[in-house]
């Protein structure tokens, strides 16, 4: 086989091998899935043309949006279902070898790595939390109609104005400060639950498809069996923060506790 | 994708259970997961994400979002001691800053640039 013809995609890898996936399971590059044995670890990788993923070609189409969220979702829709059956340690996207060889190579090498860390997601899940500042009502007086004098005149349009805008203001004011510190609190409430967790930066508004501002983007890692316990209390929080709106997103393969370098939250 | 009031509409079930979660995953929590996290090995293939420089999504998801943040002063992540190493250390805090800084005009001169291309 020569280098060119190819590469093998690793998408993570897993203790026991996960079994079949299901039929029309395409990963990346609509290839399905193929699993590596080796030092008693599994890893679950695909074949890739070099045309698309070869080094040059991968430069390129990295950049463009389009490749890259297609690639990014087969990435993930394999993990997610390996993660299904069992513990899976996910690779970061793009990781390529150029035969099976170097595949197994890497298990036996970082086999203490990877066991370490199926060790440590095993029967817990990634759970993420995301909260979003919630504008506040328009402010009391009758936003729009101008205030009549005493003489039954209106103040005038520019003074109403000016009026309902510095109320406005300090309206949005104390519901930014107070959306922060709901943040706060309930980012500390729910790491009660969890084993480990971190926070990522807010996701600008065009990604996280939501106007209002992201106060929070936390991602937590929690047992299976304190998974319920979790939305419970995210439920008790949504009703007692008013200024936030709180999202949850799961259960993830566990990405952002198998990292280097643990804890340095977002870089 | 745009949900409103406070019933979290991609939050699953919210009842003790089987653990089930909703799908499709929004594609930015994919990609700041695939990207930023995930465990890093050699592969054979030397594009390592962190050397494309240019990998202009994720200076859109990551700069953007720090500057959006910091716009409406929603930065607390960043500055709290208890919550960031970084923030525990004022001159990391600064480098931090100017880092940001300097990203943020290099995004300005790709996006300049890419408008022209287009």
């Amino acid at each position: 086989m020569t280098a060119n013809r190819g590469w093998v995609w690793m998408y993570g890898v897993t203790g026991e091998p996960p079994g079949a996936f299901a039929d029309g399971a395409a990963g990346v590059g609509g290839v399905p899935p193929r699993t590596i044995t080796a030092a008693g670890l599994t890893a679950v990788v695909g074949d890739v043309g070099d045309g698309e993923y070869g080094e040059a070609a991968l430069r390129r189409n990295l950049e463009d949006l389009d490749w890259l969220a297609r690639t990014a979702r087969a990435h993930h829709a394999i993990l997610e279902a390996a993660a299904e059956r069992g513990p899976v340690v996910p690779m970061r996207l793009a990781t390529l070898f150029t035969s099976d060889a170097g595949v197994t190579g890497t298990l036996r090498d970082r086999a203490e790595d990877f066991r370490k860390a199926l060790s440590l997601i095993g029967a817990r899940s990634e759970w993420g939390v995301k909260a979003y500042a919630v504008k506040p009502a328009d402010p009391a007086g009758a936003p729009g109609r101008p205030a009549a004098g005493p003489d039954g005149q209106a103040t005038g349009p520019g003074a109403a104005y000016l009026q309902r805008r510095r109320a406005q203001l300090t309206a949005s004011k104390d519901a930014s400060s107070e959306a922060m510190a709901s943040a706060r609190t309930v980012y500390a409430e729910l790491s009660r639950f969890a084993v480990s967790s971190r926070l990522y930066p807010p996701q600008a508004p065009d990604l996280a498809g939501q106007q209002a501002p992201m106060v929070l983007n936390a991602a937590y890692l929690v047992a299976d069996e304190r998974a319920g316990e979790f939305a419970t209390a995210i439920d008790d929080l949504i009703a007692t923060h008013r200024f936030v709106q709180l999202t949850l997103t799961g259960p993830w393969p566990a990405y952002s506790f198998v990292g280097e370098g643990d804890g340095s939250g977002p870089r | 994708m745009t949900h409103a009031g406070l019933v979290p509409a991609e939050s699953p079930s919210l009842s003790p259970g089987p653990i089930s979660g909703p799908k499709p995953a929004n594609l930015g929590d994919i990609l700041e997961r695939v990207l930023d996290k995930g465990i890093v090995i050699a592969g054979d293939i030397r594009v390592n994400l962190l050397d494309i420089e240019l990998l202009t999504i994720k200076l859109r998801l990551v700069i953007a979002s720090l500057d959006t943040a910091s716009q409406v002063g929603i930065n607390w992540w960043k500055a709290d001691p208890w919550l960031s190493a970084d923030a525990a250390n004022g001159s990391d805090q600064r480098a931090l800053e100017e880092e940001n800084r300097q990203l943020r005009s290099r995004v300005k001169a790709l996006e300049a640039r890419s408008r022209d291309d287009g």
